[in-house]
């Protein structure tokens, strides 16, 4: 089996192609003018809430309100 | 009973599809051709059971392609939030692959095409809309359907040109300065879509 052809320089980095087009969404949006900037971050916030497990249980869990790009 | 039937499958399938697969190869039908030789080993070795249905009998009929070229291109061009164009019948688009700039007319050959951050334009008569997108996808079907997909797709004229020039310096910079390798990776990737950002600004 030949080894694949070049593999662009974000894989071989070890980003994802998913890491890689959200980057590029994030760096075009935070360029817009402005009131188009405004939608397209309130359009792109994530309001998300992570618990871990132990011993079969949820420990307190942590909610987050990501702005996007961090 | 049933560890056989893989077996039975793996064994007949094999044999068959050798043959099939290259003989339906631009087939635009479904297969109606339920191996038969498969069939009958099957209701040998377990007749009281259905034989299995394969994917294929599950999937519809690929659109057929028409036998001449049609005139108009139909433009599908979806974004997460939003449907941009549906089923618009358009002359031409021009997609920024990564492969260079893609002019796709009706007729085109089919081609699933990968898109860096560019300049897409959509073009009808004389009239010309151009998006700023920022990757994705494009498939080109043969029945010249384009179903185009981006995460960000702006008109130019939302974009701000000291930003970009802003975003270009600061990238040029982290990109000196990065050390590890996913560092210069993202650095370049500010790098690469700020210049196309620019270039579609200016060009």
């Amino acid at each position: 089996m030949a080894s694949s052809a070049a593999v662009p320089f974000w894989r071989a980095a070890g980003m994802t192609y998913i890491t890689y087009s959200n980057i590029c969404a994030n760096l075009v949006r935070n360029c817009l003018k402005e009131p188009f900037k405004a939608e397209a971050l309130s359009r792109e916030k994530v309001h998300f809430s992570i618990s871990k497990w132990a011993d079969g249980k949820p420990e307190k869990p942590i909610l987050r309100s990501d702005t996007p790009g961090v | 009973m049933l560890r056989q039937a893989s077996r039975l499958i793996s064994r007949s399938v094999t044999a068959a599809s050798s043959k099939s697969v290259t003989a339906r190869a631009f087939s635009t039908e479904l297969p109606s051709t339920i191996d038969s030789t498969f069939v009958e080993s099957w209701k040998k070795v377990a007749p009281n059971m259905d034989p299995p249905r394969t994917p294929s009998s599950f999937m519809k009929p690929r659109p057929s392609t028409a036998s001449s070229i049609p005139t108009k291109l139909t433009v599908n061009f979806v974004l997460p939030y939003a449907s941009e164009l549906s089923g618009k019948e358009v002359d031409m688009v021009i997609i920024p692959a990564t492969t260079g700039q893609m002019g796709v007319l009706p007729g085109h050959v089919p081609t699933i095409a990968e898109l860096k951050p560019g300049i897409m334009s959509v073009h009808e008569g004389t009239d010309i809309k151009k998006y700023f997108v920022s990757s994705g996808f494009a498939f080109l079907h043969a029945n010249s359907v384009a179903d185009i997909i981006a995460v960000e797709a702006v008109p130019l004229e939302n974009i701000d040109a000291s930003q970009v020039q802003k975003g270009l310096v600061e990238f040029t910079q982290k990109l000196a300065s990065a050390s590890t390798d996913l560092e210069k990776a993202e650095a370049q990737i500010g790098v690469e879509v700020h210049s196309a950002m620019n270039a579609a600004l200016s060009g």
